[in-house]
Formats: structure tokens, sequence, C-alpha cells
């Protein structure tokens, strides 16, 4: 089957969706998803980042597509034509979204672990705005203890459902899944239950944002101060190949090996995340790359780097020539009566 | 008098049981269908009849039964939507309290038609006593011989039974009604793939709704040709039309479609006018979600062509001047009731009852009712009135199910048609601090006020 | 659990097919709630997971979402009154007020006795009978001040029947 992408035409296979075809194509027509996961089965279709214009139907049927189509779950026909990047009505629908997105996420992103690898900064620096239209108290939930490994931080949720297709798919007798509903659902085992499960871990590294978040690494480093390396061990639970993030000699995290879709390549087993942090355990293949507009790149330890100046700095720290003579107290100096009182303490 | 076809018999004194309702020539549709149609041959009839969907969305019956896959092979389900929970709507209740055997009755025919062998009846919860006159209808159906195996003789085999929702106005939308019927939440799912194809365990689904089912013991004792020609053009048939508000006698109406909205509203056989001397001020036609119309567009449509009571009257002039029928819920406003805080109220509603799926809606909803409860209780200000508008604008064709469009389409019609009273909410927050605020000035009265003020 | 209970209960299983027992979780779950003072806890939601057959998580996943199943204990007479629009159009907001003050409470709160508690609900499909409120299983309409005073003696002499069974 022939579709056409952004005027880039690529031949798919039935059964293939929009999605999956532009990121065959690649390139800035891939649209954003934060609840699709290629590796799960269900996924998509929820978070509306990724609706597209359906500009021709088919060769069989050509008339467009009334409504913008979640390219995740819309599969593609034979002579579709579909615009992304280049449509107008597509870029507004993400900016919208991506503003629904943020009025209830907390701006904490300062204290987030998730920063720096959050899908939801990259979304937001693609499509958001600078200021905020929303003037309301944002939600919050109770903070709720979902075990030893996992942090579990409602307030910063999307409510994707990837971590509960992880449950259902990865795991036996899952314990947490989405309550309530509206602006209130979340993720929760209702029961404060400790998700214990051995391939549980995953729900961290499927996370778009920092809701869900390695216990053992938090707040232990910014994510661009580690050094990530591929590693391997031998493990008879799981493919036991990792990335482990170092600063210096020490493994502060280890997750799965993620893709340019930020999407895990093979899952790995609890045991090989939590439970060995010691260089020793690993046989370290190498510097894990990343797509080069990513932060993690700022600790590049694979070329040297340079000191940076910032000229603006020195000033922000000693103000402005002009500046520094208004308020100094010199330029402005108190007159007779003024230096009296201010000898005598009245001032 | 009109002609009656749901509501003829609801007179007759024991209607409710079925010794009476089979006396007065209850399930001789069944009788016909099984014993002198083919499946096919009801198909055709509702084809025939141009019977649209009576709960919202008016999309032809016939169509919708003929495209339920058969070549599959897996058993095919016939679910009934009497999730009634449309703001205004109340009609399908009233069917079911008073006369349950007619949609029982309605249930087998239809059944037959798509040759589905196993069928329910989805009840919102709240109707709890309902849902017991029902599981006794049916009880007494198939004590009759009208349910269960080798119906009649016929080899026909049909399993109904009664399932209750449990506060979910989400579980209307048909698939989320089917993931409701499988035991888990309401969420509605992603279409394609279409009931028709798959729906209930997977399995090949036809929803209808009470309404729709209910014509069909008629179509099939009568024929399609009789029911079009009822109505007018595209708008075939009766249509039950659950009228409250400020009117002198609410309640639950079966007029032919094509009766001008004037008559309705205004003749004693109808709804007698307004329930106090108060003038009308505004119309909701369809329930809650569909646009409200203002007073100088409710008797004539903008051309000054006179309104009637069908799906393409109704719509006449889009969103701009028009509306739609929807499922029937006739919501009158004289001219006491607030527009601003009734768009609040509707907004609460969708707030309160968007499944949380997807963002748009689920976010969305929320915050088109804090602006607007910030509107009517005085803390608006003026960029709110177009930031109302845009987000109404960024959730509609958004989201996975109609829900998104609902809760934006009475924001974006309040708005287009009343915006002079959202500015005075916003500049005089002083005078809207009481919420009957105009019950003793309506607003006609204060309209100058904004007019004068530029901002 | 009693043997009535369990008799219902597996009687609604038999609505569904076999391997669908799942369908049935709605059903038994009202009928769980209507025989423990109308509310479920963890306990009874467990119990009806193991009946079904299927995860605890999955029974808690649906006890939230629908606004029908009470989580917490409440009082004995709730009075859901329908505040949706067409309602109000008829006076259900002083109605409520009324009803308010009149046994002491605010919305969502029960009165001390436990005997009733004030709900304001969104749309019970009853609106050209407004005023309405929900009260068990049925539903009283053309509400006015003084069939809430009726409604509340009765309560208070145990004349009110909460449930069809």
């Amino acid at each position: 089957m022939k579709v056409t992408i952004d005027g880039q035409e690529i031949e798919v296979a039935p059964g293939t969706t929009i999605l999956q075809a532009a990121r065959m194509i690649g390139g800035e027509s891939v649209p954003p998803a934060m609840c699709y996961y290629s590796k799960l089965e269900k996924t998509g279709g929820k978070c509306r980042c990724c609706l597209v214009e359906v500009a021709k139907g088919s060769d069989a049927d050509p008339r467009p597509m009334p409504k913008l189509m979640a390219s995740c779950v819309t599969g593609c026909m034979d002579g579709m034509e579909v615009n992304s990047k280049n449509s107008e009505r597509v870029r507004e629908a993400r900016q919208s979204v991506t503003e629904f997105l943020l009025i209830n996420h907390p701006l904490d992103c300062p204290i987030c672990d998730q920063a720096g690898e959050c899908d939801l900064q990259d979304l937001s620096f693609e499509h958001g705005k600078s200021k905020t239209r929303f003037i309301e108290e944002k939600r919050t939930f109770e903070p709720e203890d979902i075990g030893p490994n996992i942090q579990l931080h409602m307030n910063r949720c999307i409510l994707c459902q990837r971590c509960v297709a992880v449950a259902d798919q990865l795991t036996d007798n899952r314990v947490h899944g989405v309550l309530d509903r509206g602006d209130h659902a979340n993720i929760s085992t209702c029961i404060s239950k400790a998700i214990d499960n051995e391939f549980s871990g995953n729900m961290i590294d499927v996370c778009p944002v920092g809701a869900l978040t390695d216990k053992t690494f938090r707040f232990k480093s910014r994510v661009w101060f580690n050094k990530p390396y591929n590693a391997h061990r031998d493990c008879d639970k799981c493919c036991g190949k990792t990335t482990v993030w170092m600063f210096g000699d020490e493994i502060q995290r280890v997750t799965g090996r993620k893709d340019v879709y930020h999407e895990v390549e093979e899952f790995i087993c609890n045991e090989c995340r939590f439970e060995h942090k010691d260089p020793a355990d690993w046989v370290i293949e190498g510097p894990r790359k990343f797509d080069k507009d990513s932060v993690i790149n700022q600790n590049n330890y694979t070329r040297e780097m340079e000191t940076v100046h910032i000229a603006t700095e020195e000033g922000i720290l000693k103000g402005r020539e002009q500046d520094r003579k208004k308020i100094s107290m010199t330029a402005i100096p108190l007159d007779q009566k003024e230096q009296e009182e201010f000898k005598n303490g009245n001032l | 008098m009109s002609q009656k076809i749901l509501l003829d018999k609801i007179n007759v004194p024991g209607i409710k049981t079925y010794e009476v309702y089979r006396r007065e020539g209850g399930y001789t549709s069944v009788e016909k269908a099984l014993k002198s149609m083919t499946p096919d041959d009801v198909v055709e009839e509702v084809k025939k009849s141009g019977l649209r969907g009576r709960g919202g969305a008016g999309f032809p019956a016939g169509m919708k039964w003929s495209f339920i896959d058969k070549k599959s092979g897996k058993p095919r389900h016939l679910v009934c939507n009497a999730d009634e929970s449309e703001p205004g709507t109340f009609k399908d209740r009233y069917l079911m309290e008073f006369i349950p055997h007619l949609l029982i009755e309605g249930m087998i025919t239809s059944s037959f038609a798509l040759g589905a062998n196993r069928s329910y009846i989805y009840i919102r919860g709240e109707y709890m006593w309902v849902f017991k006159i029902l599981e006794r209808a049916i009880a007494e159906a198939k004590a009759a011989g009208w349910l269960g195996k080798n119906i009649l003789g016929t080899g026909y085999d049909l399993e109904l039974h009664v399932h209750c929702g449990a506060g979910a106005y989400i579980c209307g939308e048909e698939t989320a009604l089917i993931e409701s019927l499988e035991g888990k939440r309401g969420n509605p799912r992603i279409k394609p793939p279409f009931p028709a194809v798959s729906g209930l365990w997977a399995n090949p689904t036809v929803v209808n709704n009470v309404e729709t089912i209910a014509a069909v013991p008629w179509i099939v004792n009568n024929s399609g040709d009789d029911y079009a020609k009822i109505g007018i053009g595209r708008s075939t048939g009766t249509k039950l039309i659950s009228a409250s508000g400020n009117v002198k006698n609410p309640g639950v109406y079966e007029i032919e479609l094509g009766l001008s909205v004037d008559e309705f509203m205004n003749s004693d056989e109808y709804l007698g006018g307004m329930s106090t001397n108060r003038p009308l001020k505004a119309l909701v036609p369809g329930g809650s979600s569909v646009p409200i119309l203002p007073a100088d567009l409710i008797f004539k449509t903008a051309n000054g062509e006179d309104r009637l009571m069908t799906y393409e009257s109704l719509s006449d002039g889009g969103f701009a001047t028009g509306s739609m029928l929807g499922s029937g819920g006739f919501i009158v406003y004289d001219d006491t009731a607030c527009i601003v805080r009734n768009t609040w109220n509707f907004s609460r509603f969708y707030h309160h009852e968007s499944c949380g799926q997807c963002t748009p809606c689920r976010e969305g909803t929320g915050w088109l009712e804090k602006v607007l409860w910030r509107i009517e209780n005085g803390l608006g200000r003026e960029e709110d009135i177009d930031l109302l508008w845009s987000i109404q604008s960024k959730i509609e064709g958004n989201t996975i199910c109609p829900l998104g469009d609902a809760a934006s389409w009475p924001v974006a019609a309040a708005i287009r048609h009343f915006r002079e009273e959202f500015e005075y909410h916003v500049r005089f927050p002083e005078r809207i601090k009481n919420r009957d605020h105009f019950v003793a000035e309506p607003f006609e009265k204060v309209r100058h006020l904004v007019a004068k003020q530029t901002v | 659990m009693t043997e009535t209970l369990m008799n219902r209960i597996n009687e609604l299983i038999s609505h569904y097919p076999e391997d669908k027992k799942k369908s049935a979780l709605l059903p038994v779950l009202h009928e769980v709630q209507d025989a423990h003072d109308n509310w479920l806890s963890i306990e009874l939601m467990d119990k009806v997971a193991d009946i079904l057959g299927i995860l605890p998580i999955e029974v808690y996943e649906v006890a939230t979402f629908y606004t029908m199943f009470n989580l917490k204990p409440i009082g004995k007479y709730m009075f859901e009154f329908c505040q949706t629009s067409c309602c109000c159009l008829r006076g259900t907001e002083d109605l409520m007020d009324y009803t308010c003050e009149k046994l002491g409470v605010g919305i969502g709160e029960t009165t001390p006795d436990g005997l009733f508690e004030v709900r304001g609900v969104e749309c019970l499909g009853a609106c050209g009978y407004a005023p309405m409120m929900q009260l068990g299983d049925f539903y009283k309409e053309h509400l006015t001040r003084e069939k809430i005073d009726q409604l509340i003696a009765d309560c208070r002499d145990n004349k009110i029947i909460l449930h069809d069974k």
C-alpha cells in the first residue's frame, strides 16, 4: 500500500498505522505520541497528541476525513494522503492538547527526576506557550506509597495508561489501575499496596512524564549529569541488556535501552534495574547514544567540552553599568538633614 | 389528534401486564416476523420505514442493522440502549415503565432480524425500579413462550436479559455501554472497529435506543412504507418528546415529525404555552448537548420559514442559527432563567460525566466549568468570554467520543446567542450575586447597561 | 453474604455466558451494596472479585468509576436531589437549601444520628417531574416543601421502603 505523509511517499504493509508509517519515514513528520507505545498492546488513542489530518481517505474513497485522526490508531489505506507537520489545523490541535496537558500539570521540572528525558517537556518545547491562560488552582492528589522501588507522583500523571498495560501484559495479578473518573481519574492500587512484581519496574521506563520514577535514583542526580552506557549481564529473568547511568565510578540508575522514540528496546527485570548498582556486575559495552537535541548530550563525553562563557551571566550578578549608578548609595547622597537623622538612627 | 404508534395503548388499564398487552394485540409482530418473514425481510421493512435512531444521532436504523457482520459466523447481539441520561430526556423511562412489553416485543423482533440469540437491555442504574419492571416482564414473556429455545416452534432461540448501569452518562455512548456491559469502566472504545464488527465480547453487535426498538413492532405489523408516510422527508414516523422547564404541561408526548414547534409549544394538546405569564426566552430542543436557540429563532428559521419538529428543520441554519432534534429533550426557558447559570450547570454536568480517558475532554470540561463558575459568581474577567470560546473550540472534534462535542456545543451556542448576558455578568458582578438575579430583574430590563459600556 | 444474596448473585451471573462472568459485575455490586448498609467495603469488593473470578483491582476500578457505588458509610436515607438545569428551572436549589436547613446538615453531610444525607446529583431523567430526588431505588417527584417534610417524617417512622427486593 502506498501512503503519503506531508508529501513523502512510502510503501507500507496492510495493518500499518499512520504513526508507524510516519516513523518509517522519520524526521519532523513523525507525530508526537504520549500514550501510544509500540511494544505494548492496546495503547494509544487517548492523549490526542498525534492527531493528523487525512486529506484523502484512500484511492477507493478519496474523501477527506472530516475530523483529525489519532495517527497511532488509524490504519493506513492505499493511496491515503496525510498531513502532519504541514497542516495548520494539526499544529493548532497539538498546541491545544499541549495546553490541556499542562493546565493541571505541576511546574516542578526543577525538582522532577524525569526532567531532561520527559516527553511532556519535549512536547511543550515544540508546541507549548510560555504563558498560561489557566488561572484556576491546579488539581492535586493525595500521595500514595506503592512500594520501595517505584515513586508514584500522581500530580504529574497524564493518564496515558501505559503503566497499566505493562502490569496487564508483563505481569500477573495486576494490583494497580485507573480509579475514579474524569479529571479525578488517577493511577492507584486503591489500598496502598506495594507493586512488587518482578517486571513492575518497566512502569518507570514507559511513563512519559515524572509520575513514576525510580525510588533508588530519587534526587540523586539530574539525568544530564550522568553518563549513560550500554551494559549487559547474564540474567535468567530478562534479556539483561540495559543502560547504566553512571556518575564517576558509581552506577546511579539502571534503565531499559530507549530508542529515538523513547521506547525501550526490550523490557528488563526488577533485579537488573534495582539490585545491581555495582559496576562489577555489568559488562559495559560503550556509550549510549541519544538523539542530537537531547539535553542528555550536554554531558557528552565523546568529544572535548569547551567552557562556555555567557556574557549576560556577569551582568546578572553585578547589574548593568548604568543601573549600578542609579542604585548605588554614593550616587544619591543623603542631604545634610538626612545625614543627621541617619546618624541618630531616626531614618 | 396525530397518529400514535408507541403510546397508542398507553392509557389502557393494566397495559403494564402481559395479559392485557397480549389481549390488545401485543406480540403479533413476533408471530408475523418469525412465522412469515425472513430476517432480511424485517431489515428491509425497517430500511423502507426510514426510521432513524432515536437516541440522538438520528442514524438510519435499517442501515445500521445492515452493517452487522454476518460473514464471520460469530454470535451476534442486539443491545438496547436504555441508559437515558441526556439532561432534558426522560422518554425511554416512560415507555419502559408504563408499557414494558412493547420494548420486549421490539427486542425479540429486532433480534430475529439481526440473527441475534443473546440480547440485552442496558438500563441506567438510577432506574432501578424500572429494571425490576423489565425483569418481571421478561419473565412473563418467557413463561408465555416468547423467549427461550425454539420460539413458537420456529427454531429461533433468544435469551433476553436486562443489565443495569450504576451512574455514568457516558455509558449512553454505544461503545462505553458495551464496555460497561462487559463489567468494565465505561470508557468509550476507539473506533474502528465499530460494534457492528466487534462489539460485545468482540462479537458483532447492534446498539439501538429504546424508542427505536419500540417502533419496530408497528413497522413489522403494518409496513415500512406505512411508517414512512408519517412525517416529512427524511424525518419519518413519530417521535417521543420529553418536555421540561418553564412550560405549562411538562411530560412525554408522541408527535408526528413535522409538527410545528409553535403548535407543540403553544397548543393545549401539547405543552399549553408557558407555565407562568413570563415570556419565552430560549429553547433547547434536543437535550442539553444541542445548541440553545434564542426566542427569535424558535418558531421561525433564519429564513423566516416555520420551524418544524423534524431533524432537518431544527438544524436549519447550521449552528449559526439552528440546533438539532437530538434525543427530543425539549427544555423551555422563560425570562427569569439565566443563560450563564444554565450553561455553567450543563458544563458542570459534562465535567462530572467525562470518563477521563482522553486529554481534551478530561482537562477541557473541567476548565470550562471553572471559568463559567467564576463568571456566574461575579469573578469573571472580560477575556474569560473569549477564553471559553477558545477552550470549547479546542475540545470539539478532538476527542475519542462525542462527549467532547456535547460539552462544547452548549457553551458555544450560549456565547453565540447570549454574549451580552455574559458581559453583564462580568461587568456588573454586584447585580448577579443572588442566584435568582433575573427573577426580579429579567435581562431585558438591564440589557441597556451592557450596550452602553465600552471596554 | 447470606444465602438469599448468593442465590441472587448466581442468578445474575447466569444471565451471561459462562466465560463472561465479569459482565455481571455491575448488577452484582448493586445487590451486594444494597445488602450491606448501602456501601461497599474493600472486603466486600474483594469477595465480589473472588466470586466472579477477577482481580480485586478490576472491581475497584469499576466501583470508583460509577457514582452509584458508595465506598464509605453513608446516611441511611440518602436524599439525592437532581441538580441539573431542567430541575433547577423548577426550584430544586431552593428545595435543597430548605432540606439542608431542616436537617441541619450541608450538602454531602450526614446527620449525627446517621439517618439522613443530602446530596446533589446529576440528571436523573425526570426533568418533566421536577423538582425531584432519588431515595433508595425510587424517585420522589413534583416535590414541595410539604412533601419533603412528610418524607422526613416517614423516614423517621420507618415507613420508607428503600429497595424493591
